[in-house]
């Protein structure tokens, strides 16, 4: 176990890796001239000319490419080009908001999904597993942003309920937390029953029951933990749609986050800061999918062994 | 012969029968929806003469079951630029159906291709190709979307492109993970033994076991792909003005929401139901034909 956990620390480091470097490939495929998009309309050559010095714009890309990786590891990604403070500064500003924001949602859609997965696997194809697969397939076909809108229309404007948009109080987080959650709460539903039917079909499970253990220990024990593993494969896989979905909500929403930083920045052509916000998601989902992946060598022995 | 309880060869039987019929309606039906919709998009759009840059200020923000000035009845009511809601949902229909088909063919046999090499030949080829999709998946989709797009600059292709490529991961990593499971199973290493060919290996014992988890994959991503879009539209990054999406659609309409509900509303109906009938359709497929998730 040791060996695998370091392998896959190290992998989290080449991955991080390459996610500078593609943001660095894809940012320098702009065609706009960062420091024209500075120095504005009115600037002279010379003046452009001094700026893309000060920049280092003018030095050799490979240059360019070492600088910015021993920024991205010290998490220096420059000046906003906007507002004129360090990117990583005004990230960290709203980045407490945003993981709130998702820590919130994934726990709703854990806490809400696992029973409801159970029960449907455990009732397969009568009533109350038709309700829930029919519901969950319902939810995750409803756009995110499109309920976003329509929370907002029901609560915010005819019931006056909930605020509609910022992060003043508390309550401004329910909207967006339950817009959050809704997709993720349909997957994984879904993913458990399917996991755990799967999982019953097996030999071992016959010979538990053969055994004479209680229902109760046969599901709780033996199914389970090998009904999980795809679930837990997708909750790593899909905390980056939540995290992207937490982008759009929060962009519905005007919620004070990294998302709509982003958003806002992509606008301006503020490529700095886009970095900064890019790279602060990408190392939270890095982080997450190690530990997915550890929690997978862990439940399945065999995945752990196979190399 | 009546009067005589039915043996309990005919109940499984009648049971039987009825599960079959069952699966039938559920295939049946998404595969109308999905029918009207096609059509609905290509004919509708003609049928209203439909241009997109065309602006009627005395007909605008009508509400749904207006008759307009000109005579013509709009059903679905209008936008704030006079527009007929329901040809312009038509005509984002036709959006999301080709991105969705087009993506789902690109990154779902890219993924499934590339997730059957790694699974059966591991070491290094697993490596590789499963490194680059951690580095792909180390971006949220939509990020890496919004993030090419915006430095790609708008139009449909590139949005099927940038789509397709933060897509094909799932279907790879799918695909992989069951190819694991099923490489230690004894038909496999018995054709293994017999000295098959890794061609035999990977398109005769290992792609058919994978067929139901990635039918059910494409099913949940051509949801995702088509609301991926309609999200890409909504933040402007996704097709170039003119062309009528969905989420281009919902985006206008944000800013009449206290009066003209609507224009936000009716066309995130039209997406859901269209979503909707491709995942009943996917589940029903995987009962279908795959019995043991059936059965169980």
């Amino acid at each position: 176990m040791l060996g695998y956990t370091i392998r896959r620390v190290l992998l989290a480091v080449f991955v991080l890796w390459g996610v500078v470097t593609v943001v660095f490939i894809i940012v320098r495929l702009v065609p706009a001239d960062p420091a024209l998009l500075i120095a504005g309309q009115d600037a002279t050559a010379d003046q452009v000319a001094a700026l893309r010095h000060q920049m280092g714009l003018d030095q050799p890309l490979i240059v360019q490419y070492l600088g910015y990786i021993g920024g991205a590891v010290t998490g220096n990604f420059g000046e906003s080009y906007t507002q004129h403070v360090p990117a990583m500064q005004l990230v960290a500003q709203v980045l407490p908001n945003t993981a709130l924001l998702a820590v919130l949602a994934c726990a709703l859609a854990l806490i809400v999904s696992f029973p409801l997965g159970l029960l449907a696997a455990l009732r397969v194809n009568r009533a109350s597993d038709r309700t829930v697969t029919t519901l969950s397939l319902f939810t995750q076909s409803l756009p995110g942003f499109w309920v976003g809108v329509v929370l907002m229309l029901v609560f915010s404007q005819a019931l006056r309920w909930l605020p509609s948009s910022g992060l003043n109080s508390p309550n401004a987080l329910i909207l967006p937390v339950i817009t959050v959650a809704l997709p993720f709460i349909a997957i994984l539903t879904r993913m458990t029953r399917s996991g755990l039917l799967e999982v019953v079909g097996e030999g071992y499970i016959t010979t538990a029951r053969a055994k004479g253990l209680s229902e109760r220990v046969v599901i709780f024990t033996h199914a389970t933990r090998n009904a999980m593993i795809p679930v837990i494969t997708v909750v790593g896989l899909e905390f980056g749609t939540l995290l992207g979905g937490a982008v759009i909500t929060e962009t519905v929403f005007s919620f004070p986050g990294v998302g709509r930083l982003m958003v806002t920045s992509i606008l301006a052509r503020d490529y700095n800061l886009v970095q900064a916000c890019v790279m602060i998601i990408a190392a939270a989902f890095v982080v997450v999918n190690l530990i997915v992946d550890l929690l997978y060598g862990y439940l399945d022995p065999r995945v752990r062994l196979a190399k | 012969m009546t009067g005589v309880p039915p043996t309990i060869a005919m109940q499984t039987m009648r049971r039987a029968r009825r599960a079959r019929r069952e699966v039938t309606a559920r295939i049946v039906i998404p595969v109308v929806v999905i029918g009207v919709f096609i059509v609905g998009a290509i004919v509708i759009p003609m049928l209203y003469n439909f241009d997109p840059l065309h602006t009627e200020l005395l007909a605008r923000l009508k509400a749904p079951g207006s008759t307009l000035s000109d005579g013509s009845f709009a059903v679905f009511g209008t936008d704030q630029v006079g527009q007929d809601l329901f040809a312009q949902m038509a005509m984002g229909a036709r959006v999301s159906l080709t991105v969705g088909i087009s993506t789902l063919l690109v990154a779902g046999v890219l993924g499934v291709i590339l997730g059957l090499l790694a699974g059966h030949f591991g070491g290094w080829v697993d490596g590789v190709l499963m490194r680059i999709a951690d580095v792909q998946l180390a971006f949220p989709a939509i990020l890496l979307a919004i993030l090419l797009a915006s430095v790609l600059g708008s139009s449909l292709w590139n949005v099927i492109v940038v789509i397709s490529i933060t897509n094909w991961v799932v279907f790879a990593r799918v695909t992989r993970s069951q190819v694991l499971t099923l490489r230690s199973r004894e038909y496999v290493e018995a054709a293994r033994t017999l000295g098959a060919s890794h061609w035999h290996i990977i398109f005769r014992t290992l792609l058919p076991g994978c067929i139901a988890p990635i039918l059910v994959v494409a099913t949940v991503e051509f949801g995702h792909v088509v609301l991926l879009e309609a999200a890409l539209s909504f933040l402007g990054v996704g097709v170039p003005l003119g062309v009528p999406s969905l989420g281009s659609t919902i985006h206008n309409g944000t800013a009449y929401l206290g009066t003209a509900w609507w224009i936000s509303t009716l066309p995130g109906i039209a997406l859901a139901i269209l979503v909707l009938a491709t995942g009943i359709l996917g589940d029903a497929l995987r009962d279908r034909f795959d019995p043991k998730l059936r059965s169980a």
